[in-house]
């Protein structure tokens, strides 16, 4: 039903308006109307808007004109989605760079006090672009490869923008600036505990998965014991591995030398394990049931061991499955690695919580922007990698 | 069944008794307290607090529903056909973002308090409904919908006499991930100042009381773990009255 | 040779198998026939052990097949099923070289065996040695099926519905090319089937099985000819002076003289020689052999063959 309109819609004249583009650009066109960049004489008190017009010097301000019309203008047109992919691409990063031009130009001279953050109107403009990029992205159907190298290429931009400096006088930047090691420490926290409590997941989740396929009576009260386990909320969880852990670090020998306490890293590990658990066994048990029965069959008239397979008919098959769990596991483990922060582990969280103490919403940017890319990019590289192994077999 | 029937009963009375007279509890928190802290969370009724929070789980998700199954709705309409890609992608990047960070930046725009839970609530919870309500409106049999088709069935007549009671299962599926999802996440809501058992918790926390921890633990996960069930089980009544137990998604 | 003697299977209270005793010759074709749930396929898969038998034994040229370890013993067998069971995540060639990686032949015997088995079975093995199972027609993935069932030389090849998902024109084609490999390789084959038609077509020996019970084997003639039970009677149908002429080939019945007409060919079947005379109303028809007229063939006599034997 819905190809067959999309086809007809597609063979009028490329004159006609987009019904999607016109919301888009509704959004837009807001956008524009609203405050550019928001000024504040330190980074606690509130701000004032500054609309585009007198957030740039005039040049930057034309330009940046130019650029949402002409990219309004092929919003609202039916034309080639790989055009509305290209332009929409050219008016983000002019949006970006522009951004840190009005932070330098609303900046007063020698002024360290004063910050520049983005507006609602940029967000507004952001957020509609962003839409027509990734309505143009789906439309295209990019193989997995391909989809890679768009995220790549999106991040190698993003890399030397910040490198170039021109967001420097931006206040997410200041806030950074000021505490650019602890940063870099966060992050290596972060990403130890994201893909760290993943890694160990998979270790010991897939073949627990495997014994729960084998022995079909254990399979029900283990799943559901998981299950109860994913319900527990996230804060609660942290908390209530503190006292077992402290336990352990005071009374296991040599437990406490290799890092087990009660607060930080550990009972945050354990409690991100925990999480993972489900998705993975549950989905390694779904896989391995679900390989056909014909093929099983085969392999078992043709004298393979239980072992062969195993390994070289049950896991294969099994594998997409499996992979999407873990994608599940991993993108949901780099949200929850925020929470660590509440009993002292670390993260990005920290940031966050500090922001929200403080009220400096840019702090909390500092800690939410790297946490929601990072998910959103290893969402897409596994997404991608999915699909690779999924296509193999099926017909194309 | 019937013995899994009373178990769920007792865990609810029990929780209930807790919520009503929590300090007649407390002789299984005592040995989790150091240097005389208090046993029983104090700082609040603990009564108060799970009604709050489940009022603000509930209408987050009633407000969720309405509106996914709305949107899902019309994107699987010929009118909304052209919108039907990009929502799946956006309900999809969608749930990349962590709650906290949904959360954390709905505070610039509401401040402090209840508002900012709600909305993250709210927008954290959409995804699901809507990525279930469209599978379970795009998934159905051909044949079912051909049919349908066949008999003279306008396309509203189709939307409710045949297509949203065979998605229903799917749909109820997609709200009780997201209540669950809700109702852990409210607690973090207590980092921005709403009235939730999350305050428990933390209170805890910063006090290194573990006692406090357990007790909004255990409130939270007990309720979680009765909401997930009772919710199953009606979608499983619903699966079997239309025999399609194959099709429920997550 | 294949000898089972008193083989049994239970399963809980029910037996699926009920003491069945037979022999099939080397080289031979055995079809086993049945409705569904008569114990066909419980029986033939308790050769290869993938069904260990209750009680009872089975021989492979006189040795005990629980001698040895169940894998070793399914590796010397060829196993092919319906549907296929093409692995779809391996290439054809691979799929094709799964016995002989398991038994540890070197990579080029392998690639070899592969290409050749591919010629065999009229697939190119330029373009299909590394396509995957779902790039290919069921046709196709059938061949592949049997190719791989065959891939290590085996003596015996048991077969599980191996046609039943082909379409009539395919299946035939499938059927004749079963027959050709088997005579060519003497090959010992178990077929089991429920379509008496394919059974009275490809069999050798027939065996009839309903409810665990061996009821009838014998030779396609014999089990025509004297249905041993009204039960095989019915499997055989209505129409049995026909599936009797099916049996012989034109050749059998070939006497000196003219007659008018298109010629039929030596190898068709009687019952498609019969069947001609009466479309076109011919008392006989001329038959060839390799272009050149060798004889022709009559009504009577075709009618004469298509009674029941005294």
């Amino acid at each position: 039903m819905t190809t067959a309109d999309i086809t007809s819609q597609s063979r009028t004249a490329w004159l006609a308006f987009d019904k999607l583009g016109v919301l888009i650009a509704l959004i837009a066109a807001a956008g524009v109307f609203l405050p550019f960049a928001v000024y504040r004489a330190n980074r606690i008190v509130l701000g004032e808007g500054v609309l585009i017009s007198s957030a740039l010097n005039a040049p930057w301000a034309i330009l940046l004109g130019l650029v949402l019309l002409v990219g309004v203008g092929m919003m609202l047109l039916r034309v080639n989605p790989l055009a509305k992919l290209g332009v929409g691409f050219v008016v983000l990063a002019t949006l970006f760079v522009l951004i840190g031009q009005s932070a330098t130009f609303l900046t007063p001279p020698d002024n360290t006090f004063s910050r520049v953050s983005p507006g609602a109107g940029f967000w507004l403009l952001t957020f509609a672009f962003a839409l027509m990029v990734t309505d143009a992205l789906t439309r295209l159907k990019f193989g997995p490869w391909q989809r890679i190298g768009i995220l790549a290429a999106v991040g190698v931009a993003m890399a030397a923008l910040l490198w170039s400096g021109a967001w420097n006088d931006l206040s997410i930047l200041k806030e950074f600036a000021t505490r650019a090691p602890a940063f870099w420490a966060e992050a290596r926290t972060h990403l130890l505990l994201a893909f760290g409590s993943v890694a160990i997941a998979i270790f010991a989740g897939v073949p627990l998965g495997i014994l729960l396929y084998r022995v079909k009576p254990l399979r029900a009260a283990v799943l559901n014991t998981l299950n109860i386990v994913q319900t527990i909320p996230s804060i609660a969880l942290f908390g209530l591995l503190i006292a077992p852990l402290a336990w352990v670090a005071a009374n296991v020998p040599g437990a406490a030398a290799i890092g087990i306490s009660g607060i930080g890293v550990a009972p945050a590990m354990v409690a991100l394990f925990a999480y993972s658990l489900l998705p993975i066994v549950s989905n390694t048990v779904v896989g391995l049931v679900n390989v056909p029965e014909a093929a099983n069959d085969a392999a078992r008239g043709m004298g393979m061991t239980n072992r062969q397979r195993l390994f070289s008919v049950e896991l294969p098959l099994a594998f997409p499955v499996i992979l999407t769990g873990i994608r599940i596991v991993l993108v949901q483990n780099i949200g929850l690695a925020t929470i660590a922060a509440l009993i002292g582990g670390g993260g990005f969280g920290v940031f966050v919580f500090q922001g929200i103490g403080q009220t400096a919403m840019d702090l909390v940017l500092l800690g939410a922007v790297p946490t929601v890319a990072l998910a959103f990019a290893a969402a897409v590289v596994l997404d991608a990698f999915v699909e690779m192994v999924s296509t193999r077999e099926r017909a194309q | 069944m019937s013995i899994g029937l009373v178990i769920r009963l007792l865990v609810l009375a029990l929780l209930v008794a807790f919520l009503v007279s929590p300090e007649s509890f407390a002789f299984v928190f005592e040995p989790l307290t150091k240097n005389n802290q208090p046993v029983i969370y104090n700082q609040g009724s603990l009564l108060d607090l799970t009604l709050n929070h489940l009022l603000i789980v509930a209408i987050a998700t009633a407000l969720a529903t309405t509106v996914a199954v709305g949107l899902a709705i019309l994107v699987t309409r010929p009118f909304g056909a052209e919108f039907l890609p990009l929502s799946r992608s956006l309900a999809n990047v969608g749930q990349t973002f962590p709650p906290v960070a949904v959360l954390a930046l709905a505070v610039p725009m509401l401040g402090f308090g209840t508002a900012p839970t709600l909305v993250a609530l709210f927008l954290y919870g959409l995804l699901p409904i809507f990525e279930n309500t469209l599978t379970g409106l795009t998934g159905l049999p051909p044949t079912v919908t051909e049919a349908a088709r066949g008999m003279g069935m306008t396309g509203r007549q189709r939307l409710v006499r045949v297509e949203l009671p065979l998605a229903l299962p799917v749909i109820l599926a997609g709200i009780r991930l997201s209540t669950v999802i809700s109702l852990a996440t409210a607690t973090i809501g207590s980092t921005v100042a709403a009235r939730t058992l999350g305050e428990v918790i933390i209170a805890g926390l910063l006090s290194s009381n573990t006692a406090f921890v357990l007790q909004g633990g255990l409130i939270v996960g007990t309720l979680a773990v009765l909401i997930y069930d009772g919710l199953s089980a009606i979608e499983r009544a619903l699966t079997r009255r239309t025999g399609q137990g194959a099709r429920a998604n997550a | 040779m294949i000898e089972i003697q008193e083989l049994t299977k239970v399963y809980g209270e029910t037996t699926v198998v009920d003491r069945v005793s037979l022999t099939i010759g080397a080289g031979e074709l055995c079809a086993i026939v049945g409705t569904s749930g008569s114990g066909k396929t419980t029986l033939m898969r308790m050769v290869n052990r993938l069904v260990e038998p209750t009680s009872g034994t089975v021989l492979i040229d006189g040795q005990d097949t629980r001698e040895v370890p169940a894998y070793e013993l399914r590796r010397r067998i060829g196993y092919a099923i319906q549907g296929h069971g093409l692995f779809p995540h391996r290439t054809v060639g691979q799929n094709i070289g799964t016995v002989p990686h398991l038994l540890g032949w070197d990579k080029s015997r392998i690639a070899n065996r592969v290409d050749e088995l591919l010629s065999l079975f009229q697939l190119d093995p330029g373009q299909f040695r590394d396509r995957m199972p779902n790039e290919l027609s069921g046709g196709q993935q059938q061949r592949v099926g049997v190719a791989r069932a065959l891939a290590a030389e085996p003596n015996i090849l048991l077969m599980d519905e191996p046609f039943g998902a082909l379409d009539p024109v395919i299946r035939s084609k499938a059927q004749d090319d079963l027959l050709a490999i088997q005579k060519r390789f003497k090959t010992t084959v178990v077929l089991v089937t429920h379509d008496m038609e394919e059974a009275i077509h490809l069999g050798s020996r027939i065996a009839v099985m309903d409810g665990g019970k061996l009821l009838q084997y014998a030779a396609p003639e014999e089990i025509i000819a004297n249905p041993a039970t009204d039960f095989v009677a019915e499997l055989i149908g209505g129409d049995r002076p026909f599936r009797m002429l099916s049996l012989a080939k034109v050749l059998s019945l070939v006497e000196p003289g003219e007659a008018a007409g298109d010629p039929i060919s030596a190898g068709a079947s009687l019952r498609e020689a019969y069947a001609e005379c009466l479309w076109t109303g011919r008392e006989a028809l001329p038959v060839i052999e390799d272009g050149k007229l060798i004889g022709r063939i009559s009504r009577n006599e075709l009618a004469k063959c298509a009674a029941r034997p005294s």
